[in-house]
């Protein structure tokens, strides 16, 4: 109580008399923690905090503009923001929050008394809090019903970005606003967002610069960079927050079923092969799409810098099979037995292994079945139960 | 493929049968048997291993995978496998060569112990249909009767299709020197579908016309303990049987009854590859045809 007392002594002296006069005025009433407005809302402002807030140089009236003096009016207006912080709330205001609640600052970074730097770690918009201030909206799932969003909150908890922030303590780990932005978050259809398809390279290579210079090199970002938004962008592989490391044996699993969401004739090839089959037991070092074609800059056979064009097969199918020569790599990994155009001598062996099936199951099924008939009826008419055979 | 090696004689040279019990007359030496011991358990262990892979994206391969230690354990034991029963082919051709060629036993290359097809086991197919229908009476028989010699054939016509497939894909570098990488994808298929059609023939065909026919039901102990009844031989080769009776050589085939200890580990051996047979049998056959 004496140091309060002497700091507002202090105080008194050193900020212009006015404003510590107005504050302490405010706080005679509003200092008490049961003071609740005519609707029964708690009205109490905890000076301390106020005062070591990153407005506490601040006098209650530069934001609370309309009270002049006491009493003032019982419904003073809404605070605004904008009068100081004019961009941000202009950015706001374009926003896809804009309307999502009648006070849109404080959704995020809190009551507006207590508000500390961003670089405070106490800062719900701190890099670290941000995760879970934004997920206290878009965890909701009554949220996510009404807009028709996923529960990306969960998502990125488990995504290797969720897992830097949370568990390393990553500052420079991306989280939501390293993606969407901050203040200007416009939605994914809004060819400005961050999030637009043709946009998100860049967003992700504002820290991924190599794979995003990669990217572009391959024939995915070329098609992306000339206007063709059918092609692949990061998240259409990675996922947008579900993003898992890709050393994970679990994620390379599955990437080639990503490749063959959109490569589907390709990938029901790559399913006939023995590279896919010890795939599908868990064998990851086995050849995956990327193994062959690379993964970010991945260009067609007919470019001479492609990994798979035919000049650089025998160093690409080199990497796993050493040895590997250039009638080696005339083997074909995407051949396809029901096309005799391309593979004629492949077509007519599966013909022949088709028909040698049948012939001999054909045939040996109609004498298994009359052979059966034949002596059951035999056995039964002979009456008794056969003797043990062979002993 | 000859009776009459060393092992049939130790067989003679022990006292015969007690009285009540019936005659036992030797068809496999203790050699053959081994034989068919290492070609059963490798093609079981290749069978096994083999369907994982061709059919590694149903859930039961993946399981199958698990058990065994994941796909490196599955690959490992393929070959394996594969090296011990190329092994025992070779040997079992170095033998017949050795028999039939050095030391001129040609009834291994040619007559009726020989396994090599003849004139007759055409006539016995067709008359064997005609039994099937009614038509005729039931064929007689020889050592080896022509589904047998299928049997035995098969062996060779798969030895020599997967066997070099799935030497090529293992060596594959090595084999691109010799012959066109691009061979490798019909190495692939052909070793897969020759493989299914093995599997299936062994665990369907070759199960019911040896073992689950009626006549054999449930087992037939002989590929274990090497010899059978007078009854057994009369009925299933009546024509070798009538032969050695003409010839007066019944006598030297006269086995000692079966012991019990091996007649029971034939039946266990045999139910154990038969019921695994038969598992993998339907788990194949529900996943190439759910597939397709």
């Amino acid at each position: 109580m004496r140091w309060s007392f002497a700091a507002v002594f202090f105080l008194a002296f050193l900020v212009p008399s006015a404003c510590a006069q107005s504050n302490s005025e405010c706080l005679t009433c509003h200092g008490q923690q049961s003071l609740t407005d005519a609707a029964g809302h708690s009205v109490y402002v905890n000076g301390d905090k106020q005062k070591t807030s990153v407005h506490g140089t601040l006098p209650c009236t530069a934001c609370h503009t309309e009270i002049k003096g006491y009493p003032h009016p019982a419904h003073p207006a809404a605070v605004n923001c904008s009068s100081c912080h004019a961009d941000e709330a202009k950015d706001v205001s374009v926003s896809i929050h804009a309307k999502a609640s009648a006070t849109p600052c404080l959704a995020c970074h809190g009551n507006p008394h207590t508000i500390v730097p961003v670089k405070d770690p106490q800062s719900p918009v701190y890099a670290l809090n941000i995760p879970k201030t934004c997920g206290s909206c878009h965890s909701n799932p009554e949220m996510a019903r009404k807009y028709g969003l996923p529960n990306v909150y969960s998502m990125y908890m488990d995504s290797i970005h969720g897992f830097a922030l949370t568990q390393d303590g990553l500052l420079v780990a991306a989280s939501c606003t390293s993606c969407h932005g901050t203040h200007k978050i416009l939605s994914h259809t809004n060819p400005e967002s961050r999030t637009y398809r043709a946009n998100i390279p860049a967003t992700c290579g504002t820290c991924h610069a190599g794979p995003e210079r990669e990217y572009f090199a391959g024939i995915h970002g070329q098609l992306v960079k000339s206007g063709d938004l059918d092609a692949p962008v990061c998240s259409d592989c990675h996922t947008a927050h579900h993003i898992a490391s890709v050393q994970t044996a679990s994620w390379q699993e599955q990437t080639s079923a990503t490749c063959g969401g959109c490569h589907k004739e390709r990938y029901a090839t790559y399913l006939d092969t023995f590279h896919a089959q010890v795939s599908a037991l868990g064998y990851v070092e086995t050849a995956h799409c990327w193994n062959c074609h690379r993964y970010h800059d991945i260009l067609p056979a007919s470019d001479p810098h492609s990994s798979v064009a035919r000049a650089n097969l025998v160093a690409t199918c080199g990497q796993c099979h050493q040895g590997a020569t250039v009638s080696f790599v005339s083997f074909h990994p995407h051949a396809d037995p029901r096309d005799p155009k391309s593979f004629p001598a492949l077509h007519f062996a599966a013909i022949f292994m088709d028909l040698l099936l049948l012939g001999v199951f054909g045939f040996f099924g109609l004498h298994t079945i009359l052979w059966f008939i034949r002596s059951a009826f035999d056995r039964r008419k002979g009456g008794g139960a056969p003797p043990e055979r062979g002993a | 493929m000859n009776p009459t090696d060393s092992s049939d004689r130790a067989l003679q040279a022990e006292p015969a049968a007690v009285v009540a019990q019936p005659s036992y007359y030797s068809r496999f030496s203790l050699g053959q048997r081994y034989l068919h011991g290492v070609i059963m358990a490798t093609f079981i262990g290749l069978a096994l291993t083999g369907m994982v892979l061709r059919f590694s994206h149903s859930g039961w391969a993946d399981g199958l995978a698990l058990a065994v230690g994941g796909f490196s354990a599955i690959l490992f034991w393929h070959k394996f496998c594969a090296v011990i029963m190329t092994i025992a082919f070779l040997i079992h051709l170095g033998d017949v060569g050795y028999r039939g060629i050095f030391k001129g036993q040609h009834g291994i290359l040619w007559g009726p112990n020989s396994m090599v097809p003849r004139l007759k086991d055409i006539q016995d197919l067709y008359g064997h249909f005609r039994w099937f229908l009614w038509l005729g009476p039931r064929p007689e028989f020889d050592r080896y009767a022509y589904w047998e010699k299928f049997d035995y054939w098969a062996v060779f016509w798969g030895m020599g299709i997967i066997g070099i497939s799935g030497y090529a894909m293992w060596f594959a570098p090595f084999f691109a020197r010799v012959i066109p990488g691009s061979w490798l994808n019909i190495a692939l298929l052909i070793h897969g579908e020759e493989a299914l059609l093995a599997v299936w023939f062994i665990f369907a065909i070759h199960f019911f016309n040896t073992h689950l026919r009626p006549g054999s039901f449930p087992m037939d102990l002989v590929i274990f303990t090497g010899r059978m009844t007078e009854e057994e031989l009369k009925e299933k080769h009546p024509a070798e049987y009538h032969r050695l009776v003409e010839t007066g050589r019944l006598q030297a085939f006269l086995a000692p009854a079966p012991q019990r200890w091996l007649k029971n580990f034939g039946r266990v051996v045999g139910t154990v590859v038969v019921l695994s047979g038969f598992v993998l049998l339907v788990l194949t056959l529900f996943t190439y045809f759910r597939g397709s």
